[in-house]
């Protein structure tokens, strides 16, 4: 291999990756919304599609971990949740009076229903400033990213590594979900937040202007993600990109080098956290609900599938994993509901086994082929074999 | 008496029971090239580990100090301080970074800050790109600037890994088994580079190789480990004559052959 060609065909993929990402820029935040609003696509449609969304971001904060850095974390799913619960605080005290209890004229306070059915008769201290949208969308941030801080201060200063990361993430989101389980917890229990009705002034229901508020949701999930994807294109292209790859591919060397790898894990891991949990709070009015069940350690197996079969260590990857997947599974789910986990376990072997560089990776291995064809077929005919490559 | 620059004193290392390192003393002098040799389980991996921080000795002393710099006692230092006080190490397998070009490889290594928000910021300046182009062709790797690390020869890698070394500008080299796996060729040719880096730098080469330890240690002292601590140190052929060491070292070959 000669390094002009790999040069080149570097910098040929870079376009062909910074031209998917355009294509998908427009198509998102500007096509489909007006389709939408034109009576084009469904309200369902994008519904659907801005949970996808919100989705690949919760994949590009796994990859940001596993692909680029090495580090298999099993418990990104609980930084999604959490940022989706922040802002589901902020949405269950917009509902005010147009509760349940408060209608029936059992809630003169207006507190969210949950805790009138559990017998709270005034509203827990610490829920109070989430009356604010600002102080919500902070927490966001701040709750999922001190966790991140904290465990991975104890986990990266105790250089755990490898299958015992995986497994402490893991028992860390378990433990999680176990303890919004709890009633007593005053985090809405076993059926978490719903019943939305308003965000930012905005309706979330009502049949004339909900779907609008739905359409700008989409449209905020659809920018987010392109944010995200820009910062780790830049990230990629910093000394800190090569110095967290290297940690993956040979952390004492990097650590014998003079890098403080801990740090820098640590650094990936509150980033990573940070991304999931906005995705969470983008998901949470969309999707209407948030539970423990999102906490459950299988929600984050299922988010590492997702990087897996999209191609991990790569900036598209990881969205087409997500939507590609969670795309599959709403057909599947009711075209052939009870073989759905077949079908993804099935994906998940495929992959593994025959395109362990994901679905990303299936372009280029379709090239190497189609030029490696004629030589092949027709060893005798060498002459013509490298006129393809010329071309 | 030129100043050492690096003193190992009563340092004893223990695994499991296993005495690894027992009252070792040692010292390295500024600018000296010394050769340590021994049989296998001497402890002379042990050795580099308890001056890198890998490993923390259960008594002793080991203190770095350059003449112009204050003194560091390196017991309470983790791998990456020691590092950036400027001691810099090659593992017996080449480790580079498969992933990442031989420039990059490189780059990795330049001296510099070594902070996460200074890497995010870094820039490479015409003196850095200056510097690496210099270490490629020292290196002998210029033509191969771009390849993938992984797709070197295994001398080609201990090479890149000297290199790696040698960006990192350290004043004390510590470097095990450098001509493992090269040819003889490759070999003298490294012998050659830690000799002219000698001076500049100060070095402790870890060899089996006894051409390679001939072609290196030519005046300077060689240290002979043996279980875990100094058997005798000299010149080669003092060295090489000595009784005991030919008893637990070079004469076993003999005795074992007849």
């Amino acid at each position: 291999m000669s390094s002009p060609t790999a040069e080149r065909s570097f910098i040929r993929s870079r376009h062909v990756e910074f031209a998917a990402i355009a294509v998908g820029l427009v198509l998102l935040t500007v096509i489909f919304p007006v389709l939408n609003a034109h009576g084009l696509l469904s309200d369902y449609r994008i519904n659907l599609w801005g949970k996808y969304l919100c989705y690949a971001l919760l994949a590009i904060s796994v990859d940001l971990l596993w692909g680029y850095t090495g580090l298999l974390s099993l418990g990104q799913a609980l930084f999604f949740s959490l940022g989706g619960y922040m802002l589901g605080m902020y949405l269950m005290l917009q509902i005010g009076m147009l509760g349940s209890y408060a209608k029936a004229g059992q809630n003169p306070t207006g507190l969210p229903d949950f805790m009138v059915f559990l017998g709270h008769t005034f509203l827990p201290p610490f829920w109070r400033p989430f009356h604010s949208f600002g102080f919500a969308a902070l927490m966001v941030f701040v709750v999922p990213g001190l966790l991140a801080l904290i465990f991975g201060f104890l986990a990266f200063r105790s250089r755990i590594k490898g299958v015992y990361f995986s497994i402490l993430t893991q028992a860390l989101t378990y433990g999680a979900a176990l303890m919004f389980f709890r009633n007593d917890f005053t985090m809405g229990g076993n059926n978490g937040f719903t019943d939305f009705k308003f965000i930012l002034g905005h309706s979330l229901v009502e049949p004339d202007t909900g779907p609008a508020t739905m359409r700008g949701l989409f449209v905020a999930s659809a920018v987010l993600l392109f944010v995200v994807v820009l910062f780790c294109h830049w990230l990629n292209g910093t000394k800190f990109g090569l110095v967290r790859q290297a940690i993956r591919d040979g952390e004492n060397r990097v650590l014998f080098s003079g890098y403080a790898t801990a740090h820098f894990k640590l650094f990936v891991f509150v980033i990573a956290a940070c991304i999931a949990a906005v995705g969470g709070a983008l998901f949470v009015p969309q999707a209407g609900i948030i539970n423990p069940d999102q906490m459950t350690p299988i929600k984050s197996i299922e988010a590492v599938v997702w990087v897996a079969v999209g191609g991990r260590g790569t900036l598209v990857g990881p969205i087409i994993g997500a939507i590609g997947i969670n795309a599959l599974r709403s057909w599947a789910t009711q075209a052939y509901p009870d073989s759905w986990l077949i079908i993804l376990g099935a994906l998940f072997l495929i992959v593994v086994l025959f395109l362990p560089g994901g679905i990303v990776s299936l372009p280029g291995k379709i090239t190497t082929w189609w030029r490696g064809r004629p030589k092949a077929a027709a060893p005798a005919d060498s002459a013509a074999a490298p006129s393809p490559e010329r071309s | 008496m030129s100043h050492p620059i690096l003193i190992v004193e009563d340092v004893s290392k223990s695994y499991d029971g296993f005495k690894a390192i027992s009252d070792l003393n040692f010292y390295l002098f500024e600018g000296e090239l010394r050769t340590v040799i021994g049989p296998n389980g001497a402890g002379k991996s042990t050795f580099f580990d308890l001056i890198t921080g890998r490993a923390k000795p259960d008594k002793g002393r080991i203190e770095f100090g350059a003449s112009d710099a204050p003194t560091h006692d390196l017991t309470g230092l983790c791998e990456y301080e020691i590092n950036r006080l400027g001691i810099g190490r090659k593992f017996q397998t080449p480790s580079v970074y498969v992933e990442h070009t031989v420039r990059d490889n490189l780059v990795l290594s330049l001296k510099g800050p070594r902070g996460v928000f200074a890497s995010l910021f870094k820039r490479l300046n015409s003196a850095d790109c200056d510097r690496i182009d210099e270490l490629l062709k020292l290196i002998r790797l210029d033509g191969k600037r771009d390849w993938k690390a992984g797709l070197l020869a295994h001398g080609e890698k201990q090479w890149l890994e000297i290199g790696m070394l040698l960006a990192q500008e350290p004043k004390v080299l510590l470097v095990d088994e450098p001509a493992a796996g090269m040819s003889d060729e490759e070999t003298h040719r490294t012998g050659e580079l830690l000799i002219s880096l000698a001076g500049k730098h100060s070095i402790i080469v870890i060899e089996h190789d006894m051409t390679f330890v001939k072609q290196i240690a030519r005046d300077n002292p060689v240290t002979v480990l043996h279980q875990g601590h100094v058997l005798c140190e000299g010149k080669f052929e003092e060295v090489q004559s000595d009784p005991k060491v030919r008893e637990v070292y070079l004469g076993r070959g003999k005795h074992g052959t007849r």
